[in-house]
């Protein structure tokens, strides 16, 4: 097992010291949520209403645009084929890099939501449930987001196409990230029925994106 | 023919929608296999020949 | 013991697997089925304008139903058909279970679509609306989008071995993740139940509505089958042409490259 961590400790390293990536994806996540208001107007209660859509749907998309890279920068240089021939399972790899992409992305994006709430005049007592669900749910968007990784990683256009891929399996967390919100903020159904589904959907997504993108992977390296 | 009541627009357009989208894939299939039927008597009139009927052959 | 060398009796599947022996069955097969399906298809057709009654509520727009329904069954099926498909190609690694998927994705789409253009077609007399967020709308609308995903990667990709492998791999993901999606468009559409929503097909169809219902489902089964079989013969022609082109792009340049050598 100490292979995962070294690999999973290297990946970070290559995030933070590259920290380009997580920039832009913080920058995209701030200036999507900014527009927001310019586009559907500055009626403070209407978005205070759609605050937590518009941070949940702005966090998906730019954790979207960070997920290429997971594999392209080892599969140019060769080091992919090194990993997946290594004694390390694939399924253990990816699921580093997926782990690696949560904490330098998802983590980030989701500490961000509540400063971009306050663009929106989110509801107070939204704001701690706001982080709660982002933190349980992102581990959903990376992992599936690995599948859609390794699929697109040969493809031609394959960034355009990833999220064509992906966004369809991120429906689930959407629904109940924001269901366990607006439960919290006096919706009609429970919080906690909402919030163990989205976890559950985080933990089944942890199985089932570093299997599928191992045997992704491994039609590729062969 | 017989009154479809007040949305008969709505019911013959679902059904012409149907009837275009039906026409137009089991027409591209057509299209497509004579296409590739052409192309592949083509290669043969040619001498290329398959590898099981080459090797039936010599 | 006596020695018997029968021939391993071969299950159906295997036995297709040969592609040339799959062309001569489908050959035969193909012509009953779309006549079947075509038959079926006008007697629904009949029942539908001549036969069967109004519904007491909706009067003639059920009309709409006849198509509307088999068609989103359809897109559902094709998916499932995909899915068997991409099981069958990396598990078993049956050779035309790549073509069967690759031939089904588009039609599944088509009649995914032809199942929304109808249902929204309906919605206007019945809810006033061409789209409303219902679950079963909304389900279908997602599902299109993974019928569009799994046709763009496989266009994206040159290598279409590659193609074929990872077109399964996201088939069978979608496939996993299809119920839960299916369970938690659900579950929004509750959260946000619209005031009044006319169920579509009511608690019990009335058996002089059923009937057609059921000759008609059949009978655009028949016609999905038809297509699909078409379309993998197609599928397996182009491969052939392929792979031939190839050969002789081969033989041509064996053949100039001694030349050039001496």
């Amino acid at each position: 097992m100490s292979a995962f961590w070294t690999l999973l400790k290297r990946d970070l390293l290559l995030q933070v010291r590259e920290g380009g990536a997580v920039g832009t994806a913080l920058g995209f996540y701030l200036v999507v949520v900014a527009m927001m208001p310019l586009g559907l107007g500055p009626d403070l209660n209407l978005l205070s209403r759609i605050a937590p859509g518009v941070l949940w749907i702005a966090l998906l998309l730019a954790a979207l645009l960070s997920l290429p890279r997971i594999f392209e920068a080892d599969d140019e240089d060769g080091s992919l084929e090194v990993i997946a021939t290594g004694d390390l399972p694939l399924e253990l790899a990816t699921a580093a890099k997926a782990l690696a992409h949560w904490i330098s992305t998802g983590i980030p994006l989701a500490l961000l939501a509540p400063i971009l709430g306050l663009l929106l005049n989110l509801d107070i007592a939204a704001y701690p449930v706001l982080v709660a669900t982002m933190l349980v749910g992102t581990p959903a968007i990376s992992f599936l987001g690995l599948v859609g990784a390794a699929l697109t990683l040969r493809a031609r256009r394959g960034g355009l196409l990833l999220a064509l891929l992906v966004l369809p399996l991120y429906i689930p967390t959407l629904i109940f990230g924001i269901a366990a919100i607006s439960a919290a903020t006096g919706g009609p159904s429970g919080f906690q029925a909402s919030f163990l589904i989205l976890a559950a959907i985080s933990l089944f997504s942890l199985v089932i994106g570093p299997v599928a993108a191992a045997a992704a992977i491994r039609f590729q390296t062969q | 023919m017989m009154d479809l009541g007040p949305h008969a627009a709505f019911i013959w357009a679902s059904y012409a929608i149907y009837a275009v989208v039906l026409a137009g894939v089991i027409g591209w299939l057509v299209w497509d296999g004579a296409r590739l039927k052409a192309r592949l008597s083509d290669l043969e009139a040619r001498g290329v020949s398959r590898r099981s009927r080459a090797a039936k052959e010599n | 013991m006596t020695q018997t060398n029968t021939v391993p009796q071969q299950s159906l599947t295997q036995k297709l697997a040969n592609p040339t022996r799959f062309m001569q069955l489908s050959a035969k097969l193909m012509p009953w089925m779309a006549g079947a399906a075509v038959a079926l298809i006008l007697y629904a057709l009949y029942l539908v304008f001549f036969v069967a009654p109004d519904d007491y509520q909706q009067g003639q727009t059920v009309k709409i139903m006849y198509i509307h329904v088999p068609a989103a069954w359809l897109g559902m099926m094709g998916y499932a058909l995909i899915a068997i498909s991409s099981f069958g190609y990396l598990v078993f690694r049956h050779p035309l279970a790549d073509v069967s998927s690759k031939a089904a994705a588009p039609l599944g789409a088509a009649f995914a679509f032809l199942a929304l253009a109808t249902g929204s077609l309906w919605g206007k007399p019945m809810w006033g609306t061409y789209w409303v967020w219902d679950a079963r709308l909304t389900s279908m609308l997602i599902l299109l989008f993974l019928y569009f995903g799994l046709m763009a990667l496989r266009s994206a990709i040159d290598d279409e071995a590659l193609a074929g492998k990872l077109c399964a791999v996201l088939g069978l993901v979608g496939v996993t993740i299809l119920p839960i999606i299916k369970f938690s468009v659900d579950w929004w559409n509750t959260l946000h139940q619209p005031a009044s929503v006319i169920r579509m097909d009511g608690p019990t169809i009335h058996s002089d509505l059923l009937w057609p219902l059921v000759v008609s489902a059949i009978g655009f089964s028949l016609l999905f089958f038809a297509l699909h079989m078409k379309g993998m013969r197609n599928e397996i022609l182009r491969r052939r042409l392929r792979s031939l082109t190839m050969a002789e792009v081969d033989r041509a340049r064996s053949v100039s490259a001694p030349a050039a050598a001496e």
